[in-house]
């Protein structure tokens, strides 16, 4: 081939290489489209996943009072069925007075000792989970949409270097697994591409229900990296850009997982 | 807190063959885990499910460490009148969960 | 090293390793076991492979819960129908998984739940019918550990 056009391939592949990581919009799969048949049966069948359990508990909690307050959230919200339509899937959602994104779990704890006047809920606490089971589970099938402006952006980025950045004493980034590798098989598992669309959700591996931040401490224990506190700003911000990343797929929360 | 989930359809003609989900909430620990430090974790499951029909009984288990966490059973029964399917389950430390629910048959 | 000092490091080395393989380790099922459980249900009577259906997936996702499905072809008459369908395995540290009971007012003997498997192994069910006779199926599952081992 001529010079000139080996250059220009070399230039390509360059430039390639840095932006290839990203997968493109149309080839985004979520984990339910790779999980084997028999674990996907289990999610789409209510009363066969097991996460239903945990919605059923928040929904108990939803209308329980509690607090000094002796406040329930329906006494706010109303019949969750309307009024939490979508909210999982906006957020981590920016927060005025924290000045940052906060999760869902964040929001629901802010609400219990801002306005209910009770002590937070501990991470992955049954009730915890229930409650944001009871909640995500109200956008399931609507698009995840988190707000990207001026206020979210400097997280989003954030995020995004924590995705890129090589981890661990495995020196591995969730970019090279999730970006790049995925759909090939890890010991008996496919990898996914990491598009927070169902969670909290019900983990084999778990034997119960269990938030996106456990998974993230996972895999960082998998690489062998030291994980960072749940509530941690550099889970938040990795949660806000991988919805970001998976912006426009349908939430399918609570899901079933390997 | 549920601790289970049951699904029967509502109604149903007579001599039809029914099938019946339960979910039950229970972690079946094994007793073959250990701590991070080594001890041992007590086996705490599921030993027993019961399920009668108007107090006959139509279907009975007994489980063992090797059903998973939550237990998932799935069996049917033939609709033959109306009235109450109850659903038991025991098991150690004197674990004990009733439900019920009502079937019509025509 | 001299001859002396030598005899005494083999020595000792060799009680390392006879202490070590003397640890206690869980019991495991073996074929052996799970054959001596399945006796323990049907006595002396002859068990034929036949009759029954074991689904399970070739490939299990994950160990902890694998999804089974097992039928027998039965009219679930009074006259005819199957008493009980017992499951076995070979490598847990165990091996009986569950047993279920029926009678003619099931309508179908089939039942569907979700099972442990700690290995990549053979599940056993056997049927028990009215008439007194034992009939049997196998399916091979195949088990791997989670790729990123988590701390609990």
């Amino acid at each position: 081939m001529s010079r000139l056009a080996a250059l220009l391939l070399l230039a390509l592949a360059t430039v390639a290489s840095a932006v290839a990581a990203e997968i493109p919009l149309a080839e985004r799969r979520s984990g339910y489209e790779l999980m084997s048949r028999e674990t996907r049966a289990m999610q789409d069948d209510d009363a066969a996943n097991p996460a239903t359990l945990w919605v059923l508990d928040g929904a108990a909690l939803w209308t329980r009072k509690t607090g000094a307050a002796a406040r329930a959230c329906a006494d706010c919200h109303g019949d969750a069925r309307d009024s939490m339509k979508g909210v999982a899937a906006r957020h981590p959602a920016f927060d005025p007075v924290r000045g940052r994104p906060i999760t869902l779990e964040q929001r629901i704890n802010a609400c219990r000792t801002e306005r209910q006047q009770a002590p937070a809920l501990a991470w992955e606490s049954r009730e915890l989970l229930a409650l944001a089971a009871y909640v995500a589970r109200q956008s399931r099938g609507m698009p995840i949409d988190v707000a990207v402006d001026a206020r979210t952006q400097p997280f989003v980025d954030a995020g995004r270097a924590t995705f890129q950045r090589r981890q661990g004493q495995l020196n591995l980034s969730c970019a090279q697994c999730h970006d790049e590798q995925w759909g090939r098989q890890l010991a008996g598992n496919v990898i996914p591409q990491a598009h927070p669309t169902g969670y909290p959700l019900y983990r084999l591996e778990w034997q119960t229900v269990g938030s996106l931040q456990r998974r993230f401490r996972g895999c960082l224990t998998g690489i062998r990296a030291e994980p960072y506190e749940y509530g941690a700003p550099e889970l938040v911000d990795l949660e806000l850009f991988l919805k970001v990343r998976a912006r426009g797929m349908p939430m399918d929360a609570p899901a079933v997982r390997p | 807190m549920a601790g289970a989930l049951i699904n029967v359809p509502e109604r149903a003609r007579r001599g039809e063959i029914i099938e019946i989900k339960t979910l039950v909430s229970h972690p079946m620990e094994t007793g073959y885990r250990r701590t991070q430090l080594g001890a041992p974790i007590p086996r705490d499951i599921i030993r027993t499910f019961v399920c009668t029909y108007n107090g006959t009984e139509i279907f009975r288990a007994e489980l063992h460490p090797a059903i998973a966490a939550n237990p998932f059973l799935v069996f049917s029964t033939v609709a033959t009148e109306s009235g109450t399917l109850s659903f038991q389950w025991t098991g150690d430390n004197g674990f004990a969960l009733t439900e019920s629910a009502a079937i019509r048959v025509e | 090293m001299d001859r002396a000092t030598r005899r005494e490091f083999l020595k000792a080395a060799a009680g390392v390793g006879m202490a070590v393989a003397l640890a206690p380790r869980p019991a495991a099922a073996t074929p052996a076991t799970m054959q001596e459980a399945i006796r323990r249900v049907v006595g002396t009577a002859r068990v034929t492979p036949g009759r029954v259906k074991l689904e399970l997936p070739p490939l299990s996702e994950n160990g902890n819960t694998v999804p089974l499905t097992v039928s027998v072809e039965s009219a679930m008459t009074a006259e005819e129908h199957v008493r009980a369908i017992h499951l076995f395995n070979e490598k847990n540290p165990q091996p009986d998984v569950a047993s279920f009971h029926f009678g003619p007012r099931a309508g179908r003997a089939r039942v569907a739940t979700r099972i442990r498997l700690a290995d990549t192994q053979a599940v056993t069910a056997i049927a028990e019918l009215s008439d007194g006779s034992f009939w049997s199926a196998s399916a091979n599952v195949v088990v791997t550990l989670a790729a990123c081992l988590e701390d609990a």
